[in-house]
């Protein structure tokens, strides 16, 4: 059998406490080529961020394998960076702290001192963030700090990155600020990326592939959707442009009429 | 970023060409500073003391008048402030005479507490940070521990001293352990509970980084709690300095507790006014000490 780079094969995942048993995750199955953009959209509790927590190895699948590069994931590791929602970032440490912390557990052996520290700082410039290094989290915006995680999780220069609703909590400019901005250094980078969103365009404006889950409990991947459109996109001509516009349709639809939100789920 | 730069630029060019006008503003106070008695900054900061001082100051100034009012009548059993001052004019000159015996200065009494009070709070803080990591991270250790620690704090300080007395047959470490008893139970059950409310996302990130235990330890762990544990260490002293007064009071010799108690055996009323000033003051100085250390520690995420 021909093994994709990232492989999630027949995962179901439930929840045990006390004799109840919720079972929030049916059967997923997935495959992702090494540098695709894929993003898993859903309304809320259908299990997406539980889908990514077993990609990253914080969650345990109850049934069924995740493997990476033909190795069977089964704990976290820097390998799986993973840009946390509410961006963790620590808030006793400087933004330049942060990102160091992640480098020099990463590279302690293969890098220098002074390697490990310009390897810091450049991540910290492809985020844009140089001006603010020596800034904790609570002095910086939160745009600035989701740019801070995004540094830190690329510092570990992950086979896959794992993006948890990274922008959800951003307003509006911020988080299209952003979204170029990860745009631009997929492309430079070529990062193989997970994304779980909730928000239609950015799916359709970043992903090459769009996995579409059904309503929980036992989500399934409903859809799958590829995107085809040319890279570099750039977010004013695709407006307009007809592929995007049936993609986005072709999503909202299967959010908002196939699979609509079902109220107290 | 770059954006943004050129959005903003349209509506006020100047504002965006930052390094030139600030660099005329940092030229000018090199020459200013002779003609300008008081910087703004320094008036400011002036009239922010003078708002904090004042009304403390009013308040122990309307306190003593009162005191005063209330004890100058010839009858009354208690000093006033002005007989306070004079009576022990001599040991407010002196702190630091020592005639040998317990015939010290006050600056020697309240030394030889302090000393008491180190020992035992070092002991406690060092402890109760241990003990408390390990109820705070091992569910098993909390079960087995907590309930005991939670009946073993409702005791007394004072109520140890008998049983130390009698282990140690000396007063000298009897005093130290009953610092230490009393101080330990605040540290042990603030930095469980701070390891306890470590955020998920904390451990989150020290898991994908794969950390190993000594680093999860000192770059999560304590960090983390530090808020929660000097709360512990702050309520530790200022019960440590509450209980070595008591303490002292029973075991006698140098010490600002049998200071007091030697001054009610040869009533000398002013001498324990004076006493209970220092003792109050030395209390307030500790805590500020252990909150300035917190802060410093945290960076700013504990409370002054």
């Amino acid at each position: 059998m021909a093994q994709s780079f990232l492989t999630i094969q027949q995962v179901d995942k439930s929840f045990t406490r006390g004799s109840m048993t919720n079972e929030v995750l049916k059967d997923i199955s997935l495959d992702v080529e090494q540098g695709e953009f894929i993003s898993i959209i859903g309304h809320s509790g259908c299990g997406k961020s539980t889908l990514l927590n077993i990609v990253a190895g914080l969650t345990r699948a109850t049934k069924g394998v995740v493997f990476l590069e033909g190795a069977v994931v089964d704990e976290p590791g820097p390998d799986r960076a993973v840009v946390f929602q509410n961006h963790s970032l620590l808030p006793w440490l400087t933004a330049y702290e942060n990102v160091a912390l992640a480098v020099d557990k990463v590279f302690a052996r293969t890098k220098s001192k002074a390697e490990r520290h310009d390897w810091t700082m450049r991540q910290i410039e492809l985020v844009n963030m140089a001006h603010a290094k020596d800034r904790r989290p609570s002095e910086i915006s939160g745009g600035m700090k989701q740019r801070i995680g995004i540094a830190r999780a690329l510092a570990m220069q992950p086979k896959v990155l794992l993006l948890d609703e990274p922008f959800g909590a951003l307003d509006a400019l911020t988080r299209t600020h952003l979204q170029d901005q990860v745009m631009q250094i997929q492309a430079e980078l070529n990062n193989t990326v997970l994304m779980i969103t909730h928000d239609v365009d950015e799916a359709v404006l970043l992903s090459d592939r769009i996995v579409m889950m059904t309503n929980g409990p036992s989500a399934r991947i409903g859809e799958i959707l590829e995107v085809p459109l040319e890279r570099p996109r750039k977010r004013l001509e695709l407006v307009s442009d007809r592929n995007y516009i049936a993609a986005r349709a072709e999503v909202l639809k299967f959010l908002y009429e196939r699979h609509r939100f079902v109220e107290a789920a | 970023m770059t954006q943004t730069a050129a959005a903003s630029s349209n509506v006020t060019p100047l504002k965006t060409q930052g390094p030139q006008t600030t660099a005329h503003v940092v030229a000018l106070p090199k020459a200013q500073p002779k003609s300008a008695l008081l910087s703004p900054r320094l008036k400011a900061r002036g009239v922010e003391l003078a708002q904090n001082l004042i009304p403390p100051l009013l308040t122990i100034a309307a306190l003593l008048l009162l005191w005063e009012m209330l004890c100058s009548s010839p009858g009354s059993s208690l000093p006033a402030p002005s007989t306070v001052v004079s009576d022990t004019w001599e040991l407010i000159a002196n702190p630091f005479y020592d005639n040998g015996g317990n015939d010290k200065g006050l600056g020697w009494q309240l030394y030889a507490s302090l000393k008491r009070v180190a020992l035992g709070y070092t002991l406690a803080a060092v402890f109760g940070i241990a003990l408390g990591a390990l109820v705070g991270g091992s569910t098993w250790a909390m079960r087995g521990l907590d309930p005991v620690f939670q009946v073993l704090r409702t005791i007394p300080p004072l109520a140890w001293l008998p049983l130390s007395l009698a282990a140690f047959r000396d007063g000298e470490p009897s005093a130290i352990f009953v610092i230490f008893i009393t101080a330990i139970w605040p540290v042990i059950i603030n930095t469980a509970v701070g390891i306890r409310n470590i955020p998920q996302d904390y451990k989150n990130v020290a898991q994908v980084l794969r950390l190993n235990a000594w680093e999860y330890f000192h770059k999560i762990m304590l960090p983390a709690a530090a808020p929660y544990i000097f709360t512990g260490l702050r309520i530790g002293i200022g019960l440590s300095w509450l209980a070595i007064v008591a303490a002292e009071m029973l075991i006698g010799g140098v010490g600002i507790g049998f200071f007091i108690w030697d001054a009610w055996n040869s009533s000398r009323i002013s001498d324990i006014i004076l006493a209970l000033v220092y003792v109050g003051a030395v209390g307030f100085v500790l805590d500020r000490i252990v909150a300035l250390i917190a802060v410093a520690v945290t960076r700013g995420t504990a409370n002054a």
